[in-house]
This record gives structure tokens, C-alpha cells and sequence, in this order.
């Protein structure tokens, strides 16, 4: 039907990059929907502790504080990041990524002590339907940070080799996205899992 | 020097903003449990309202989100998604507790 070359079958390349970013928010809203699947699950089996510990047991107030901070302040780095990729200011961008990774880890390492924690005390996974769904719900959360951790590594290596190219540019967007939609799941998380436990 | 390929499109003073209302609706939430000082169906209700204002200063402040300024099918995919979850935990919520009440009342 076209005669038309090659070259027109391929998207300008501004084009390009802003179907990648839609693709990655599609991908975003399908993982939201994971995650509200087990924050039905969660809820579901809140009340199903076995005869075992229950939230208010189990749950710290300030550990949980400390993991928001952790991911908060995270969130909020990550946008000086943003910011500086906007100035063109490779070393600052850098450095705020680097802080980013940073505090994500420290959450991470907090994520793991809490696990580790609650396995000594005999409350891992296996001990009742509660602690099945929390351990897969919070885990689940833990492992996307996790992966996000990697994704900053690999970033700061390609501003460092590659320089603040165009393709460069366009994956750190989608970096960003994906570090500030894991911050929201969070809210979740310490609203509905970690408060309620507590307030038991 | 500025040849970044995203010029323009962040700013600083909205991450700020954004970082200190999030903190605001993060120690309420907290503050409410830990001195338990009201009752807990009272402090449950704050905190799921703390939350959705939170959730809504995430997505204005670090997504960007804007009615205007974001495009349509990214609204449209995330009203989509809204409308999912919505379904997905109230429903399972509904259905798991009348259940529980139709078993063992």
C-alpha cells in the first residue's frame, strides 16, 4: 500500500522515547494491580493468626518509622537526581543517585533484620495464613526495591561511560518512575499492614 | 552548561514541597499510633485518610501527574488500574467478610 522507504516505518526519535515511557507506565499500572492483589490477600488473612503471634506482637513503631524515612527521604533524592540530569550536571547526578542507592539499601538491610527477626522468633512464613500473606506482600515490595537497587547501579555505570545521551536520559525517567511508584506502595504498606498491626 | 535532553521539566521547588507535606502526612499517621490517644477505629480512619493524601502527593509532586500536563492515555491507564484495584479489594473485602459473618454468627 506505501511506497514510502524504511525510514518513515520508524518513529521520530522524540516519539520513540515517549512510547517507551508509556509502555513502562503500563507496566507500572499492571504492578500496581499485583500489589493490590495481595493487599486483598493481606487483609483477607489479617485475622488468621493460628493460635501464633499477631501484628500487634510482631510490629515495631519505630522500625517502621525508620524504613518510611529510609524510602521517603530516597524518593526525595531521587528527584534532586532528576533535577540535575535537567541541568545537564553529571557529577551532581552522580551523587544523588549514589545517595538514592544508599538509602534504598539501608531500607533494605531494615527489611531484612525485621525478617530475619521474626523467623528466630518462630513467626516466619509457615507459621499461620497472617504472616504467609505479610511476608509475601511486604517481601514482594522488598524484592522491587531490590531490583531498583540494581537498576541505579546499572544507571550510574551508563552516565559514567555513556554521558547524559538521549537514551541515557530517557531510561533514568523510567528509573524514576518506577523508584517513586515503589514509595507509594510503601504508603500502602505501612498504612494498612504495619499502623493497624500496632494499633491491635 | 545545560545540553541535558530533559531540560526544564523538573523542579526543584515541587520535589521540596512534595518532600515536606509527605513528611507531614507520614508523622500524623505515626504520631496518632503511637500515642493512642484516640480511640482505634477513630485513628484507622485518620491514617487511611492520611494515606490517600499522601498517595496523591506522590503522584502530583514526583509523577508529575497533572490533569492538563500529563497525557491522556497515561490517565486513562492509571484511572483504569484505579477503577481494578477498587474492584479487586473491595470486592475480595465484601465478599471474605460476609462470608466470615454468614459462618460464624
Amino acid at each position: 500500500m506505501s511506497i514510502a522507504g524504511k525510514d518513515t516505518a520508524v518513529l521520530p526519535e522524540a516519539d520513540v522515547y515517549e512510547q517507551r515511557a508509556l509502555g513502562f507506565w503500563l507496566y507500572l499500572m499492571s504492578d500496581a494491580i499485583i500489589f493490590a492483589l495481595l493487599f486483598a490477600t493481606y487483609l483477607v488473612m489479617v485475622g488468621n493468626t493460628a493460635g501464633g503471634p499477631g501484628g500487634g506482637d510482631l510490629f515495631s513503631l519505630s522500625h517502621t518509622f525508620g524504613e518510611t524515612l529510609l524510602l521517603l527521604t530516597s524518593s526525595l533524592t531521587f528527584g534532586l537526581a532528576s533535577v540535575a540530569l535537567d541541568s545537564g550536571n553529571r557529577r551532581q547526578l552522580l551523587g544523588w543517585l549514589a545517595v538514592t542507592f544508599a538509602l534504598g539499601l539501608g531500607f533494605v538491610a531494615m527489611e531484612l533484620r525485621e525478617f530475619h527477626g521474626l523467623i528466630a522468633l518462630g513467626a516466619g512464613p509457615e507459621r499461620s495464613g497472617f504472616l504467609s500473606a505479610f511476608f509475601t506482600l511486604v517481601g514482594t515490595h522488598g524484592l522491587h526495591v531490590s531490583a531498583g537497587l540494581v537498576f541505579i547501579l546499572v544507571m550510574m555505570a551508563q552516565v559514567a561511560v555513556k554521558g547524559l545521551s538521549r537514551p541515557v536520559a530517557s531510561r533514568l525517567e523510567r528509573l524514576g518512575l518506577f523508584w517513586h511508584f515503589l514509595d507509594i506502595v510503601w504508603i500502602g504498606i505501612f498504612s494498612a499492614v504495619y499502623l493497624p498491626g500496632i494499633l491491635q | 552548561m545545560n545540553n541535558a535532553p530533559t531540560a526544564g521539566r523538573y523542579s526543584l521547588k515541587r520535589y521540596l514541597g512534595g518532600y515536606v507535606l509527605a513528611l507531614l502526612l507520614t508523622a500524623i499517621p505515626f504520631g496518632l499510633a503511637a500515642t493512642a490517644a484516640l480511640p482505634r477505629h477513630s485513628v484507622l480512619i485518620a491514617v487511611g485518610a492520611a494515606a490517600l493524601a499522601q498517595v496523591l502527593v506522590h503522584l502530583r509532586c514526583f509523577l508529575h501527574l497533572g490533569l492538563r500536563t500529563t497525557a491522556p492515555e497515561r490517565l486513562l491507564a492509571i484511572a483504569f488500574a484505579a477503577v481494578l484495584i477498587l474492584i479487586m479489594i473491595g470486592g475480595s473485602l465484601w465478599i471474605m467478610f460476609n462470608l466470615h459473618y454468614r459462618m460464624w454468627v
